[in-house]
Parts: structure tokens; C-alpha cells; sequence
């Protein structure tokens, strides 16, 4: 079910709510085995849509899907509602991790600026770029980390910078996948934090691939609890509460994967 | 081109080498210079191990060692199939079947059905296998027997500008490559959603890799080509924070035991190429123990 009426998000000077996300029939198979199966989702600008679910219950390959990584049956299409005219979509992702060995010489800068700037960063250090990543990095008050080894970054701190190099440039949508080990209680509140600042400062939905119940019901706008199709959905209330939740979860007593 | 321009084209890169050639002379005050095998030695070896240095930088990070070791091996099949299609000269068929090789691995992996190590390592051994079974035939393997450890000092000036072609090639791919090649590496999926095509990059990647390990294979040899890619980046990681100084310790550890390994072999008569491997290991020890001393 969606709400009806939350077309005009309340912090207007930034998220408008009039962007909207139509993800419609999204069918992904593995040969012949569909491992998600007519999804169908519609996402607003400034609004937090939290995915939930079992292991394996298809919630990354629908990310993957949406980015285009898994070819898929049905549609995405991006529409402003102000002029109703389809846009394109540009989407943000943050990763559950890295594929970062241990001694890389990688400093967090390579990292960012590998994925955003054509300016080879084997040659140099770029410095028009290097101030404009401190920057963007300093949102999530990671400028610090600039210079630091990525492989030596704690699961906290990588997860700031990966928050910087998904907005940079600014996307539509914003998908994230959020991380499930290596960080503590402490990291985990501060990710959460950061998440809320996003959806009031900046025009962007968020996507967000969850575990944590807590944060669930505090900060996501619509809950979807899907096991391959969509189980059930709405406000995180009534999700949270209802039958399916408690068969999906209830011999874990209401707790994580 | 008619005969007569192409001979004052040969001409001209006669004099271009015979200036080069009087300039090393006048540089290097070395008795081993004399000897034009040697000059176009050094040459070669001022081409392939910078070359070599720089992709070893991104084998080792994307974790592709074994891959490159498995194309080195597949040499031995190119060459194989080329005398069974009476090819004149193995370099294309080689070249062509380990392009083809490379590209099948990638298409298998992205299958993502069987771990990588046990996929490259079934096609190595098999194409080995058949290289091996094929150019045995009638007892005389020991013809292709020099290609396991390579001879750098037979090489020909017109064979060091095919290498300067690939060392232009490949520089111009790193500098517009180089940046989306890492994201790939890191992330497929963030990659990707900053509209890098991976397997585009991959697949160039992978190419060159091809390219460059068969037309070198010759001068380097089959048994070594894998540790001079890996050694120079696997050294200078353990002294590098960051990709520049990954590049250019990498670069430099390279072209080093590059010169010294072809002067020692001079002196001692040994084989240059396991000299040069001998000499890259010895740094990678000592690079290993700064760094664990550093702790």
C-alpha cells in the first residue's frame, strides 16, 4: 500500500517530493529460476524506503537490478511530477564493503577519485580535485581521512567515505546496502545519524537495505518486507507488526539475519 | 608504400638506431656496450620492465596473478596450434589464441558458477597439456625447449619497436583507463553505478595483459614471465601509500633489477632473464622486512 499525500515532503527548501520513482514488474532469473518476481515499487524524493527481509530473500539482487547489473524484466522510470516530464535517473550506491586486501596502497583520495574523476591518479594528485573531494567528504565529517590507507580504515570510517563517494555528484536515488559487520554500536548510530541528515538536506529517495529493526521504525518513511515478491508493505508500524513479519522473523524473536 | 620508400624508410631507422646506438657508447663506459646484442638488450629491457612494473601494479591488486600465469603457460598452445596450421612465424597464433584464451576465462568467471582459481587452473592445465602433447610429437620438444626461460639477448631492433608500440598503447590505456580499472576493481557494483563499464575495462585489461605477456615471452621466457609482472608491484606495496608511489616505486624496482640482472648475467654468463628474478626477489625481501620493521 502507499500513503497517499506525501507528495510534499515537510523540509521543502530541499527535498521537493516531486520526483518520483516508478519501479514496475522488476523479474530477475538465474536461468530458469526467478529469484525476484514482479516487484513493484514507487519512491519519492526525500523519503526513506527500507528493504527488509530473510538471507537470500532477493533484497541485493533488487538493488543490483535497479543499478542495472542484473538484467531484468519490467521497467524503471524516473518522472518529474512539477512538469511531468521522464527524466533520467542517476542512482548512488553504497556497498555492504570493499574488495580491499589488507597493505593496499589505496588512500581513501585514490579510492574517491578513481570512481569520479578522469584525471589519472597515478599521475598525480590532482589538487583542484583533492579540495573538492575534502569537501565532499567533510559532509560526514570524514575529511580527515583524505590521505589514509583505505584498507586501514575502520568499518565506521569506510563507511563515511563510501557515504561521500555515493553523493558525489548528487544522485535521484540513493541505494544503500547497509553494513552488517565490522562496525560497532557507536558507528552504527553515527551511520544512521547521517542517514537521517541526507533526507533533510538533500533531494534524493533513499533505498535502504536493512537489518535493524530499530532503525527501521525510527527513521524509514515506508517498509517493504519482501521473500522474493513483496510480502507486505507500508508504514514501518504496520509492517513491523504484521503476520508475515512474525513468520518471516519470529523464531529469530524479531532480530536480524 | 612503393620499394624505393620503404627502403629509405629502412634506411632511416637504421641511421635512428645508429645515433641511439653511438649515444650509448658515449654514455655508458662499459666494455659489454660494444656489443650490439647487448645495446638492443638494454633497450628492450628499458621498454618491457616499466611496462611490466606499471601492470604488474593492478594484477596484483585485482588479485589476478594466477590469471597471468596462465596465460604465459598458454604460449606454448599458440605456438602448438600455429606449426599444426603451418603458420609461418608462431607470434600471430600465439598472439590470437591467448587474446582468445583470456577473454573465454572472463566470460567464465563473470558465470560466477565455479571459483576462479579452479577455473583458470583447468584451463591452464589443459591448453599446457595440449601445447605440450602437440609440440612433442616425434621426440623433438627440445627445439621449443629455449621458450621456458627466454633469450633477451637474440632480440632484433625491428622486435624492440613492436615492444615501443604496446609501451605507447598500453600508457595511453592506463592514462584514460587507469581511474575506471581500480573502480572496477573495488566495486563492481558501485563501479557501475558511477557508469563505468566493468567488464569493457576488464576485458581491455585482460587483453593487453595478453598482448604484452606473448610479445615478450620470447626474450623472458615462460617459467619467469609471471614473477617479473608481480614481483617489481608485489615489492613496492610494502612500501607505498598510495597510487603514485605504487606506480613509481613499482616502476622503478622494475627498470633496476632490470639493468642490474642483464649486466650480472653478462659477467657471470648465466641466464638473464632468472638473474633479473633473482635480483627483483632480493629487493621484494628487503622492501618486506622495512615494512615489517616499521611496525
Amino acid at each position: 500500500m502507499l500513503k497517499s499525500g506525501d507528495i510534499i515532503a515537510p523540509d521543502q527548501d530541499r527535498a521537493c517530493g516531486l520526483h518520483c520513482i516508478k519501479i514496475s514488474d522488476i523479474t530477475v532469473r538465474f536461468g530458469n529460476e526467478k529469484i525476484i518476481d514482479n516487484i513493484n515499487l514507487h519512491i519519492h524524493c526525500g523519503k526513506i524506503t527500507a528493504l527488509i527481509g530473510r538471507n537470500g530473500a532477493g533484497k541485493s539482487t533488487l538493488i543490483k537490478a535497479i543499478l542495472g547489473e542484473h538484467r531484468h524484466d519490467g521497467s524503471i522510470e524516473f518522472t518529474n511530477l512539477r512538469n511531468n516530464t521522464v527524466e533520467e535517473l542517476t542512482i548512488g550506491y553504497v556497498p555492504q564493503n570493499l574488495n580491499i586486501e589488507k597493505n593496499t596502497p589505496m588512500s581513501v583520495f585514490d579510492l574517491f577519485a578513481g570512481y569520479i574523476s578522469p584525471s589519472p591518479i597515478f599521475i598525480r594528485k590532482n589538487p583542484k580535485v583533492y579540495k573538492m573531494l575534502k569537501e565532499q567528504l567533510s559532509i560526514f565529517d570524514a575529511q580527515d581521512l583524505i590521505d589514509k590507507r583505505a584498507c586501514d580504515l575502520s568499518g565506521g570510517e569506510l563507511q563515511r567515505v563510501l557515504l561521500s563517494i555515493a553523493i558525489t555528484p548528487l544522485p535521484k536515488l540513493l541505494l544503500l546496502d547497509e553494513p552488517i559487520s565490522g562496525i560497532d554500536q557507536r558507528g552504527m548510530e553515527l551511520f544512521y545519524e547521517n542517514i537521517g541528515k541526507l533526507k533533510a538536506n538533500y533531494d534524493l529517495a533513499m533505498i535502504i537495505v536493512s537489518h535493524d529493526f530499530d532503525f527501521v521504525s525510527k527513521y524509514a518513511d515506508h517498509v517493504i518486507l519482501m521473500d522474493k515478491t513483496i510480502l507486505k508493505e507500508g508504514d514501518p508500524k504496520e509492517v513491523l507488526s504484521c503476520d508475515e513479519f512474525r513468520r518471516v522473523f519470529g523464531w529469530e524473536e524479531g532480530h536480524g539475519e | 608504400m612503393n620499394l624505393e620508400e620503404s627502403l629509405a624508410g629502412k634506411k632511416g631507422m637504421e641511421n635512428n638506431m645508429d645515433t641511439i646506438y653511438s649515444l650509448m657508447e658515449k654514455v655508458l663506459p662499459f666494455s659489454w656496450v660494444d656489443y650490439n646484442f647487448m645495446k638492443n638488450a638494454l633497450l628492450a629491457i628499458l621498454i618491457i620492465t616499466p611496462l611490466f612494473g606499471i601492470l604488474g601494479t593492478m594484477i596484483v591488486n585485482n588479485k589476478m596473478a594466477f590469471f597471468s600465469d596462465a596465460l604465459g603457460h598458454s604460449a606454448l598452445t599458440g605456438i602448438a596450434i600455429g606449426t599444426l596450421f603451418g603458420i609461418s612465424g608462431s607470434n600471430i597464433s600465439m598472439l590470437a589464441f591467448a587474446i582468445v584464451f583470456a577473454l573465454l576465462l572472463n566470460v567464465i568467471n563473470r558465470k560466477n558458477t565455479v571459483s576462479t582459481d579452479t577455473v583458470i587452473s583447468v584451463f591452464s592445465s589443459l591448453s599446457m597439456s595440449i601445447g605440450l602433447v602437440i609440440l612433442s610429437r616425434g621426440g623433438n620438444f627440445s627445439k621449443y625447449s629455449g621458450l621456458l626461460v627466454g633469450d633477451i639477448l637474440s632480440i632484433t631492433v625491428k622486435e624492440i619497436g613492436y615492444l615501443a608500440i604496446i609501451f605507447t598503447g598500453t600508457m595511453a590505456f592506463w592514462f584514460f583507463g587507469f581511474n575506471k580499472l581500480l573502480g572496477a576493481g573495488v566495486n563492481t557494483t558501485l563501479a557501475r553505478s558511477k557508469r563505468i563499464n566493468t567488464n569493457l575495462m576488464e576485458d581491455i585489461f585482460s587483453v593487453l595483459i595478453a598482448i604484452i605477456v606473448m610479445s615478450s615471452i620470447k626474450w623472458v621466457g615462460i617459467l619467469i614471465i609471471n614473477a617479473l609482472l608481480i614481483l617489481p608491484a608485489a615489492a613496492s606495496r610494502n612500501i607505498s601509500t598510495n597510487m603514485r608511489e605504487y606506480h613509481l616505486f613499482s616502476v622503478l624496482i622494475a627498470l633496476f633489477s632490470g639493468i642490474t640482472g642483464l649486466i650480472a648475467s653478462y659477467y657471470l654468463e648465466t641466464a638473464t632473464g632468472p638473474t633479473i628474478v633473482i635480483i627483483a626477489s632480493v629487493i621484494f625481501f628487503i622492501t618486506f622486512f622495512l615494512r615489517t620493521g616499521k611496525k
